[in-house]
């Protein structure tokens, strides 16, 4: 390479110029750094969207700390975390492996199974809204028995639902993760455990899943810190109800913020979820070493 | 920083956060001097927007130096879309409101004008609104909102052919009701049919019983803020009764998730599933109407009062619902612009045709002396109902959600909610909103 002449100093690197990082880092901070700020900066005021924030110091924060409402969001947040990612992996692990397959059926397979995805969530929820509605819904006919319950409007029973139907939308996507890494794993490992005489549970379980171990940490990063965000279905399907069965941390939010006009504790609210979010990912691609991530091709690790 | 950028920027964060920013950037007052310096922007929710519409077109014919702009917006996009607005300086000259803890909240923030001078300079409309109307427009004896839509009281929709079929009687008197449950319920059929994927249907049923228990006085002193007001025993009586309801069946299988914005509810009581129905005066031809055109006007559907309870202080004569809609003037509105927003609002809106207007969409407004003209409107004998129920009204109490501020409002609907479902006992709800009230 020849060393370019250039008329400004210290611009004898490759690549291009970080000047053209500017607008995006410009962006960046009036958008995302700026708002987290006066987030944080509300989250110590009273305000009801209406006139000037009034400085009330730490009154939100131990509102926040004391309040058994938040820390009930927060526990159904986790726990719909939790149970997200238990039912969205083993599945979608499962449905990628197996449509990573080269069969001409699978890729069928594959767009039908894809649909769900294609749906915006709102229409997704409006759907189901209407099909498990017990009076006028799908199981409403009579003859199916235990299908019609009242899935929406009983507080033992919502919570599982709504994490159903957000399983039921974001399958398709893990899925496709999944398929995308199987498809990565060199032929030949099957071939040679083919010959050493490995059935195909035991090539699944000594090949398949430690060479798609970090298609796994992408995938539950997604969903855990996924979960955080999750606002548009369980608004629309049952706004927090019934009661407060589903009323999760961003829903929270939102109708404190929005609804009961109390910005200020919304905006701790917030900045907990952004906490929240950024230890969560941190954690896992600590934990599993996402960060040394290496090439698995040509024999290395 | 200076506080107004930190204004600006927080209320900048909230539309962000609500992506509404869209629509309002091009209404900044100053720009708007700039561009178009005699209209007068009205900001206001769907629901009798021809009516307004034809309204303001008359009123720009004749006045080409104060025009005036009806912009109308979905429910609850609304709300924050304005709260926001105002907050950065930005809103319209006129803006709708349900009245009550909602205005005055916009008064305390120093947000709204008062009309009270314009409106003691017109003493013959002030006359022919009823008062307890008037009232819902009122902060601190001030009068900040004129109404400008129909008056909406909550009563009771049945199915005549359902209660002729099971042979029951249309319930006068709670104990009646209870009976009335028992004698649907062997019939087959759900009696009251309620919205409670919606919450706010719930409201609905507290705000009469604790009406007709406790009297007007009762839910008085939850929106004046008195100490352990919601501890009173007329509330707690109240839920008990509902919670009894429930247990005695009630309420359709599964009301929980009965969809009231969708029209759900009514769609039970007209498809024969469920008997009754508890809603405001907007359900009729906001819905039977247009969705079940021939059982109305097949005459299936009945319609009476909400039940007297025995030894209950409250006259039975007493409503609550939704008393009307308000016009209220920003505070931030330029002097040409409140002038003729003042103007149109007391000339413009309730005048004759506008009046015509109004009830030939089946909307009945709170003016005296209609009595005529409803008996010559489209649908005379529901018209007189409602003037006659929201003249006779001693009292005439906003919607619960309406009268309290946001805050409360909020409690309230998921506490209620609790209490339906049976998470909740009837003490523990007036525990959880006396909490909720004490913050302030």
């Amino acid at each position: 390479m020849t060393t370019t002449r250039t008329r400004g100093a210290g611009a004898t690197s490759f690549g291009p110029s970080a000047l053209l990082g500017i607008p995006a880092m410009a962006f960046f901070a009036v958008f995302a750094i700026l708002p987290l700020g006066v987030a944080l900066y509300l989250s110590f005021t009273q305000w009801s969207g209406l006139g000037s924030p009034e400085w009330v110091g730490l009154e939100n924060w131990r509102t926040l700390l004391t309040d058994s409402s938040t820390a009930h969001s927060l526990m159904l947040t986790i726990q719909l975390m939790v149970l997200t990612w238990l039912v969205q992996t083993p599945i979608s692990l499962l449905l990628g492996v197996f449509l990573a397959g080269r069969q001409r059926y699978r890729e069928i397979l594959a767009v039908v199974y894809f649909v769900p995805l294609l749906l915006s969530s709102a229409s997704i929820a409006i759907a189901y809204r209407n099909l498990l509605d017990p009076n006028f819904g799908v199981f409403s006919g009579g003859g199916l028995g235990w299908l019609n319950q009242n899935w929406l409007g009983d507080p033992s029973l919502t919570f599982y639902v709504v994490a159903f139907i957000i399983a039921w939308q974001f399958v398709p996507f893990h899925t496709l993760l999944y398929q995308g890494g199987a498809r990565q794993i060199p032929q030949t490992l099957y071939e040679a455990a083919a010959i050493d005489g490995a059935g195909r549970a035991r090539q699944f379980r000594s090949i398949t899943l430690p060479q798609l171990r970090y298609t796994i940490v992408t995938s539950s990063t997604l969903i855990l810190v996924g979960a955080l965000t999750y606002f548009d279905v369980i608004f629309i399907l049952t706004q927090g109800g019934p009661g407060d069965a589903t009323r999760i941390l961003p829903l929270d939010m939102y109708l404190t913020g929005f609804v009961a006009n109390k910005m200020g504790l919304a905006s701790a609210i917030a900045v907990v979820l952004v906490v929240l979010g950024m230890v969560l990912s941190l954690t896992i691609s600590k934990a599993s070493g996402f960060s040394k991530m290496e090439s698995q091709l040509d024999g290395e690790a | 920083m200076d506080k107004n950028v930190i204004r600006t920027m927080s209320a900048g964060v909230a539309v962000g956060a609500m992506l509404l920013v869209a629509g309002c950037s091009s209404s900044d007052s100053s720009d708007e001097a700039a561009t178009s310096p005699d209209t007068t922007t009205v900001w206001t929710t769907a629901g009798t927007d021809d009516v307004l519409e034809a309204s303001a077109t008359r009123w720009n014919a004749d006045h080409p130096d104060g025009q005036i702009d009806v912009q109308i917006f979905e429910n609850d996009p609304y709300k924050t879309k304005l709260r926001t607005a105002i907050s950065a300086g930005q809103g319209p000259t006129v803006f709708s409101g349900w009245g009550g803890g909602g205005l005055k909240t916009y008064v305390d923030a120093g947000e709204v004008t008062s009309l009270q001078s314009a409106f003691d300079a017109a003493p013959d409309l002030l006359d022919r609104i009823f008062p307890s109307v008037l009232a819902g427009g009122t902060v601190d004896g001030e009068i900040y909102g004129t109404p400008y839509n129909g008056v909406q009281p909550v009563v009771i929709y049945y199915n005549k052919d359902v209660f002729e079929q099971a042979g029951v009687e249309v319930p006068a008197t709670w104990d009646d009701l209870l009976t009335a449950v028992g004698e649907l319920n062997d019939a087959g059929v759900a009696p009251f049919s309620v919205g409670g994927a919606s919450k706010w249907p719930y409201l609905m049923w507290i705000a009469y019983l604790t009406d007709r228990i406790g009297g007007p006085e009762v839910f008085q002193s939850i929106v004046d803020g008195e100490e352990d007001a919601w501890l009173d025993p007329a509330v707690i009586e109240a839920n008990t009764m509902i919670q009894e309801l429930v247990t005695a069946g009630g309420f359709v299988d599964g009301f929980s998730s009965v969809d009231a914005n969708q029209g759900a509810a009514e769609a039970l009581v007209y498809t024969g599933k469920a008997a009754m129905q508890l809603q405001g005066a907007w359900a009729y031809s906001g819905t039977y109407l247009t969705a079940a055109p021939d059982f109305v006007e097949s005459g299936s559907l009945g319609w009476t009062t909400f039940p007297t309870v025995e030894g209950g202080a409250g006259d039975p004569a007493n409503v609550t619902g939704n008393l009307s809609s308000y016009f209220s003037i920003s505070e931030g509105a330029s002097e040409a612009g409140t002038a003729n927003a003042t103007d149109w609002l007391l000339n413009g809106v309730f005048d004759d045709t506008y009046v015509d207007e109004l009830m030939a969409t089946g909307a009945v407004p709170p003016i005296s002396g209609f009595d005529d003209k409803i008996a010559a409107s489209s649908a005379p004998e529901w018209n007189a109902f409602v003037y006659t129920t929201a003249q006779a009204a001693g009292s005439f109490q906003l919607s619960w959600d309406q009268a309290l501020d946001a805050n409360q409002a909020e409690a309230l609907l998921t506490n209620l909610e609790k209490v339906f479902l049976f998470q909740s006992t009837p003490q523990e709800f007036s525990d959880a909103m006396n909490t909720v009230a004490q913050e302030g």
